[in-house]
């Protein structure tokens, strides 16, 4: 195990950040941390880099107490915070430099490593972080996390605030990097994200939800997913939120995701009771549950 | 030791990459040093003055002649009645009015006794005191002259000297304080921001997991500053020596030593103040509402500390500025070493020692 | 389309210096439509934007916002519209409370008009319990919900709203565009500027920007069409990928431009 977490609580003042949480990660996974804002994920990190102390539970990395060891954890682990910090009035390769000299490294020994995504950024080397674009950003911060060959790589949410061709270049490195042996942590608010991690854990409000590839996680879904359609967005939702039956009523994007309580549903009856309404170009057909609904399914 | 240098270098590339803050750290000194010494000034040049002669007699011309050829005075009016004194003030052409009795040359030959009334307009009071003060001195001056060929008996003329600023030049009471003020200053404040701008960053989260040690992370701060500071202070001696023209008659070694003292001192105080903020502006406006300000007012620089209410001459014991002017002042201008300086010296250090045992006791390896 | 265009913009440019931050976009938003405008970081959209809410005088082209001219009528413009972004919305030490009462006076609405809306909104929301609690103990969802609120407070035509639901909860979120969907019922016109393309399957239409220009715009499903893909951010994708003239390598130079201003806020001595 790369990662063990076992009831791992922390409060700040009155709010309960995390709430006994307990899950492990195997060596090599690339495993996802998918929650909203304020869910605790950040907390979570702290905790696991060793920058905080939990106020309950114990928890490792690589094998070392993330209380006791935690010199040794530093050694061995890669950040990158939440926040682009890196010094902005140092150029690219400066930056990296200097993360490389204090982890005792040096850019040569370890370059075949993030060689992949330096060579994006390396054009730009003599450029000041502070000047990049949000994607270069983000590379220069993964080039610095990872100078020095960590065991674990910690990723608090990369990809907030990233255009979606940097992000998805993003995960692509994320993968690569797996490929060469380094654990991944990785969190996100982003439930699209998730799709891509070996296994996610669902978290809210300190609370986890549940565990699991994302292909089990959908399977979870208790209902037959609609996707319901018409010429009324507003409407079409007051009215499907109006109908006896409905179990879930959530837009999502331009259908609105409905499920029904009963087992025997009949599209075609729902279809007369929006038409009954004075709604048209109603469109309902079977879909395949997402992560998001599976979320919003379990934070109920 | 690679990982320390890094981070020194590091720190270096923050502090010359930051032109504005650069120039602001070179350009105050230089600043600061002419603004006290030319403009802000205790000594009286050129004072306008009025005369109201009662007598107009060949003694009071004498005198007249006198105290305008000197280079303190320039004679500005001649006024006629007593009315016209509180309009020449009021209208703020002159500083100062001589007021010369009637029959004053009689009085002053026949009796032995004449008045001058001096005048002055103390809405400045230190303005108003030198003046008198001068004029003083150069009447007495003209009567000691007179009396030359006869002798009175038993005359006490005091005679003052001005020991170790014969001229009573300002500019050398600044320095000691200016020199002050900008090394803490630069030391405190800086190095406090410094760290601060770490934590807003957030780039504190990465140092922190990383294997750099506190103790590294803190005297790789302080060193850019230790450096910086003494480039300032020596920038500041010269310009007192050669523009100024200003002797240090004490030992340049010991001068050194003493700010680097100083410095280590206002470094450790940054330390623990970027401890206890967690922005830059705060870091700031401590460092200026809790460093500097008691600097410039409790430290002696511009009050003198004797002439304070008690209470406060008890604070300004605890104020490290307090006891770097005195060994400034003891060292430039008086020429002692360091067998007069123990007291202070010693003092220094051990406040040095406390700040730095407390900033790294509070430096936390962790985030709260 | 819709009834009568409340965003009428034509070749609207914005130029600093050399560098063409929008270049010449024309576009229609009609009334009661939920807009999209898309693009990637740095694409020119913040400052498309800042020119029709009355802040950014334009370097040429024409453009109407709410029937006002934005060269010369910016102060109607800013009576007549809305604004609220993710970053700033509420103050956080202010009650919310206070807050609404706040912003009600900016906008010179009266005493009782205020109190009126006031009541009007805690209920809706389900805010009477934290009326007097500050801004900042509210979870996030209920912030951006206020904030919507608010920002809706003195009945605008057009409601510009600022990547309006990134990072929050799934459940809160279709919250957040149900209330969208409401305003836009009630012949509100939302313009929803993002760079998360989820965001911008909810609207009806949606223009996406890359460096500068309008490259496409449509509604979601026949962008989809258009480009053969499953979701707008494949969508996006494509558009950024294609070997149009806008993106190619020279992608960082022009973003950096629009980043710069970033790097004042670490000059301590510098204010």
């Amino acid at each position: 195990m790369s990662i063990t977490i076992s009831n791992i609580s922390k409060s700040y003042k009155e709010v309960n950040a995390l709430n006994n949480i307990s899950f492990e990660v195997k060596k090599g996974e690339l495993f996802g941390l998918i929650g909203p804002d304020g869910a605790g994920k950040t907390t979570l990190f702290r905790i696991l880099t060793t920058l905080l102390i939990a106020d309950e539970g114990e928890a490792t990395v690589a094998g070392f107490d993330v209380v006791n060891d935690y010199k040794s954890i530093r050694n061995h682990v890669g950040y990158m915070p939440g926040r682009f910090s890196l010094y902005q009035d140092l150029t690219v390769e400066e930056n990296l430099n200097f993360f490389a000299t204090i982890f005792g490294t040096t850019i040569e020994e370890n370059y075949d490593l993030i060689k992949d995504i330096y060579v994006q950024i390396e054009p730009f080397k003599n450029r000041r972080a502070g000047k990049l674009s949000g994607g270069m950003k983000q590379k220069l911060a993964l080039s610095c996390a990872l100078i020095h060959k960590p065991k674990v790589l910690f990723l608090d949410e990369p990809t907030t605030g990233v255009d979606p061709v940097s992000r998805k270049e993003f995960w692509e490195m994320l993968k690569r990097l797996q490929q060469k042996g380094i654990t991944i942590l990785v969190s996100t608010p982003y439930m699209d994200e998730a799709a891509l991690c070996d296994r996610i854990a669902l978290i809210q409000d300190g609370k986890i939800l549940e565990i699991d590839t994302p292909e089990e996680i959908v399977k979870h879904y208790p209902k037959t997913l609609y996707n319901v359609r018409a010429n009324k967005m507003y409407e079409l939702i007051e009215n499907l939120k109006g109908y006896e039956h409905q179990y879930s009523v959530y837009p999502f994007g331009e259908f609105v995701h409905y499920s029904d309580t009963r087992a025997d549903f009949d599209p075609e009856a729902l279809k007369q009771y929006l038409e009954a309404k004075k709604l048209t170009d109603i469109i309902i057909e079977i879909t395949e549950p997402t992560i998001e609904d599976t979320f919003m399914e379990l934070a109920k | 030791m690679k990982r320390f240098i890094g981070f020194v270098k590091k720190e270096f590339y923050h502090i010359f990459r930051d032109r504005r803050s650069l120039f602001i750290l070179f350009g105050m000194p230089i600043a600061q040093i002419m603004l006290f010494g030319f403009a802000i000034t205790n000594e009286i040049n050129n004072v306008d003055i009025a005369v109201l002669d009662h007598s107009k007699d060949a003694t009071t011309q004498e005198i007249i002649n006198k105290i305008s050829a000197s280079k303190y005075f320039s004679l500005k009016e001649i006024i006629e009645r007593e009315v016209d004194i509180e309009s020449v003030f009021k209208k703020g052409k002159v500083k100062a009015v001589l007021v010369f009795e009637k029959d004053f040359s009689k009085k002053f030959i026949k009796e032995n006794h004449a008045t001058v009334q001096i005048i002055t307009d103390a809405t400045d009071p230190n303005t108003a005191n030198t003046i008198s003060n001068f004029t003083s001195s150069i009447l007495k001056k003209y009567q000691q002259e007179l009396n030359k060929d006869v002798q009175i008996a038993y005359q006490i003329v005091p005679q003052t000297r001005m020991n170790y600023n014969p001229e009573l030049k300002s500019v050398f009471m600044f320095v000691p304080g200016v020199m002050t003020i900008i090394l803490m200053l630069v030391s405190a404040m800086m190095t406090s921001i410094s760290i601060t701008r770490e934590k807003e960053l957030g780039t504190m989260e990465i140092l922190l997991v990383s294997p750099l040690k506190p103790f590294q992370v803190i005297v790789g701060k302080v060193i850019p500053y230790i450096f910086l500071s003494v480039i300032n202070a020596i920038v500041i001696v010269l310009l007192s020596i050669f523009i100024f023209k200003m002797p240090i008659q004490g030992s340049l070694f010991l001068l050194g030593a003493e700010s680097v003292l100083f410095i280590v001192n206002a470094l450790s105080l940054g330390i623990l103040i970027s401890t206890i903020s967690k922005t830059q502006q705060t870091a700031m406006m401590v460092s200026l509402m809790g460093l500097m300000l008691p600097v410039i007012l409790l430290s002696g620089f511009i009050f003198p500390i004797t002439s304070m209410p008690l209470p406060l001459q008890l604070i300004s014991n605890i104020i490290p500025a307090k006891w770097f002017i005195i060994i400034l002042k003891g060292i430039m201008l008086k020429g002692v070493g360091l067998a007069y300086l123990w007291k202070e010296t010693l003092i220094l250090l051990a406040m040095t020692l406390f700040f730095i045992g407390v900033s790294i006791k509070k430096y936390k390896i962790r985030l709260e | 389309m819709k009834k009568e265009n409340v965003i009428q913009a034509k070749n609207l440019t914005k130029k600093f210096g050399d560098f063409t931050a929008v270049d010449a976009i024309t576009f229609e938003v009609g009334q009661g439509e939920i807009f999209g405008f898309l693009g990637a970081n740095g694409a020119g959209k913040t400052t498309a934007m800042k020119m029709l809410i009355g802040i950014s005088i334009p370097t040429s082209g024409a453009a109407e916002v709410a029937n006002f001219d934005v060269f010369t009528q910016a102060e109607e413009i800013k009576k007549n519209i809305g604004y609220m972004s993710q970053k700033f919305a509420l103050y956080d030490d202010l009650t919310v409370k206070e807050n609404i009462t706040f912003y009600g006076g900016i906008y010179g609405l009266s005493r009782e008009r205020i109190k009126e809306k006031r009541c009007q909104l805690v209920e809706e929301l389900g805010l009477q319990e934290v009326v007097d609690e500050l801004v900042s103990s509210l979870p996030l969802g209920w912030k951006q919900k206020l904030a919507f609120s608010v920002a809706l407070l003195h009945e605008p035509k057009i409601i510009f709203l600022d990547e309006p639901t990134g990072g929050v909860d799934p459940i809160t979120r279709r919250q957040f565009w149900e209330m969208i969907y409401k305003t836009a019922n009630d012949g509100t016109t939302v313009f929803v500027t993002t760079h998360y393309m989820d965001e911008a399957e909810y609207c009806d239409r949606v223009s996406i920007m890359v460096n500068g220009k309008i490259e496409a715009l449509d509604t979601p499903k026949k962008l989809k069409e258009q480009f053969e893909a499953e979701t707008m951010n494949d969508v996006f994708l494509k558009l950024a990928r294609s070997p149009s003239p806008a993106l190619p390598k020279g992608k960082g130079e022009i973003n950096s431009n629009l980043n710069e201003y970033e790097l004042k806020k670490s000059s301590p001595l510098g204010r």
